[in-house]
């Protein structure tokens, strides 16, 4: 599964899933090709709206069926889902607690090519601020995989957030994952490293480089930003006494923003958040080396771990 | 179809008036609200909760029940009132609109108040939700309708004519939109602010069949909402041309009652052009 974009192990898996759950019904607008969603809408037509660009539309109608029955999957790009839909989701998913799954799609830096205008690097911050809202943020496929009956048989408003590109694999097959609880990936007493999404393998390339110098980390995967797994982070900030977060979303308000609002009242610990320093990113001609020219290169992880641990 | 006789459309008037006169009561009470748009809607909802729709208010949630969505969800007093009349909660409750503990919220909230299907405040969700409700119906092979009443102020907003779009494309012919033509918005008049006109003509556009009609005249709507029903292939829009403030003499027309309280002797004079239209 990991020779293939993230987004296609999405759009397989949820077509696959379709035939499990009757009442899962999907919507995009006019971004199937691309969200790979035709899948699904290829095997169930009847069970498959496209209702063109209208974000704020989408979410809507997707609301209404979802008060009629239906587990609505709900499929935008993450730029336009989380901002240009944002009063829809707000008001008529979150406050009115409807059992849609919103799926943001090209997120971080993924659309490279398209640039700027369709990176979404704020959605994580947008949707974790919104009451009612579960946030998640798979790291791999494997994982996504595991993730769609999850959500879908979960009561309420799911976000899931969804790279158009390949992410480092993580997780076997059958690794089920738990709204809410962090996975610990690696015991290590020098420092923390919080991550989720297409950074949990980075992160773990860093801690293999951090191991070579003889500092020990710790690596934990806070897949769902919403609710918190706290515990998990004042844990590792406890036999640690460091952390770090690594995300592919701007430092204020995602990952890194929520962590610290948690360390600072809970269990303050020196922290170094790596992430795109608020700032937009550019258009790039690989997904990964954007990534790098945003801060979000394996030393960078390295070099904030460095740096945390002589704050202790 | 069923001819409706004078008796009924007498009795139907009455209610009108009785939500007209417990909207205003609401809004005095609380001292805040929404009169003009609360007034303009009354034989409307009137016609749908106690005529039109199958309902059972002691089972809000009853899976055959027709659906309403309040698109202009500021008109929520006139909603109240003849949610309580109908009995889905206490009429006690309407006194006590707004307060900290009581579930009847400044706007519609689905989660707090039994037989609300949609939380409403920011204008322009109820025709994208309702044709998504709509389709749901259809998938689970549901015979209940859903209606959607909408402001024209909100007739404005870009998401109304997305949903409108949604509804046409999938054929809902069981959606039915009601639209409360007062021409009256917070700010002036609509065709003022930002005209709609030609508004029937936009619909047709929009491949909507289109009724238009006196939003006050119990028959017409009832037989606007009766015709609905055997178009088919395409949602419906009764275009229900209406008088803001409707029923209190300083309010008619007027913007400034769009969402502002009555002083005591306002309050006073409202009750009683209301009492001198009842019987």
């Amino acid at each position: 599964m990991s020779d293939i974009p993230q987004r296609e192990a999405y759009g397989r898996a949820l077509a696959a899933y379709g035939e499990v759950n009757p009442r899962v019904v999907v919507l995009d607008a006019d971004t199937s090709s691309s969200t790979l969603t035709h899948f699904f809408g290829s095997k169930y037509p009847d069970r498959f709206y496209n209702v063109g660009i209208a974000e704020p539309c989408l979410v809507d109608f997707g609301v209404g069926l979802s008060l009629g029955g239906f587990v609505p999957f709900v499929n935008a790009f993450a730029a336009f889902l989380s901002l240009r839909a944002v009063e829809q989701v707000r008001t008529c998913v979150a406050y009115a607690e409807t059992n849609v799954k919103l799926v943001g799609h090209y997120a971080g830096v993924s659309d490279y090519k398209d640039g700027p205008t369709h990176n979404c690097v704020v959605d994580l911050a947008v949707m974790r601020s919104l009451p009612n809202m579960t946030v998640i943020v798979p790291s791999d496929n494997n994982q996504i995989v595991q993730w769609i009956p999850v959500i879908a048989e979960y009561e309420g408003p799911v976000y899931f957030r969804m790279s158009r590109d390949k992410s480092l694999a993580v997780h076997a097959l059958d690794e089920k994952p738990v709204i809410g609880k962090a996975v610990t990936l690696r015991e290590g007493g020098d420092v923390a490293l919080i991550a989720n999404g297409a950074m949990l393998g980075r992160t773990l390339l860093a801690a293999d480089r951090l191991a070579q110098q003889g500092i020990h980390a710790r690596v934990v995967e806070m897949h769902t930003l919403k609710p918190l797994d706290v515990d998990a982070i004042c844990e590792a900030a406890a036999a640690t006494g460091a952390v770090v977060t690594a995300e592919e979303h701007t430092i204020i308000g995602g990952l890194g923003g929520a962590v610290a609002e948690v360390l600072a009242e809970q269990c303050p610990v020196p922290m170094q958040r790596v992430g795109i320093q608020d700032r937009f990113p550019v258009t790039c001609k690989d997904a990964e080396l954007l990534m790098d020219f945003m801060g979000l290169k394996v030393d960078d992880i390295v070099k904030a771990a460095v740096k945390v641990i002589r704050r202790k | 179809m069923s001819y409706l006789r004078e008796s009924r459309i007498l009795e139907l008037e009455e209610i009108a008036r009785h939500l007209r006169v417990e909207s205003i009561k609401m809004i005095y009470t609380r001292g805040s609200g929404h009169p003009g748009g609360a007034l303009s809607a009354a034989e409307i909802i009137a016609v749908l909760f106690f005529e039109k729709m199958n309902l059972d208010p002691k089972n809000p949630k009853w899976e055959d029940r027709d659906r309403f969505f309040l698109s202009k969800g500021h008109a929520s007093a006139v909603l109240y009132a003849a949610m309580a009349k109908r009995g889905f909660f206490s009429e006690e409750d309407l006194t006590r609109w707004g307060e900290l503990d009581c579930h009847l919220q400044g706007h519609p909230d689905r989660v707090k108040t039994p037989g609300i299907e949609m939380s409403a405040g920011p204008l322009g969700h109820g025709l994208a939700v309702g044709a998504g409700n709509a389709m749901a119906a259809r998938k689970s092979g549901k015979k209940y309708r859903t209606y959607v009443l909408l402001g024209d102020g909100e007739s404005q907003a870009g998401i109304v004519w997305e949903g409108a779009n949604v509804a046409a494309k999938f054929h809902l012919g069981n959606l039915t939109a009601i639209l409360d033509y007062n021409d009256v918005q917070l700010d002036g008049a609509v065709h003022d602010i930002m005209p709609l006109e030609p508004l029937a003509d936009k619909w047709r556009a929009f491949n909507w069949h289109v009724i238009e009609i006196n939003g006050h005249n119990i028959r017409q709507i009832c037989e606007a909402l009766d015709t609905a029903e055997e178009i088919h292939n395409q949602p419906t829009m009764i275009i229900a041309h209406t008088t803001k403030g409707k029923g209190v003499s300083y309010m008619e027309n007027d913007a400034k009652w769009h969402g502002a309280v009555p002083k005591p002797d306002q309050y006073e004079q409202a009750l009683a052009d209301l009492n001198r239209g009842g019987k």
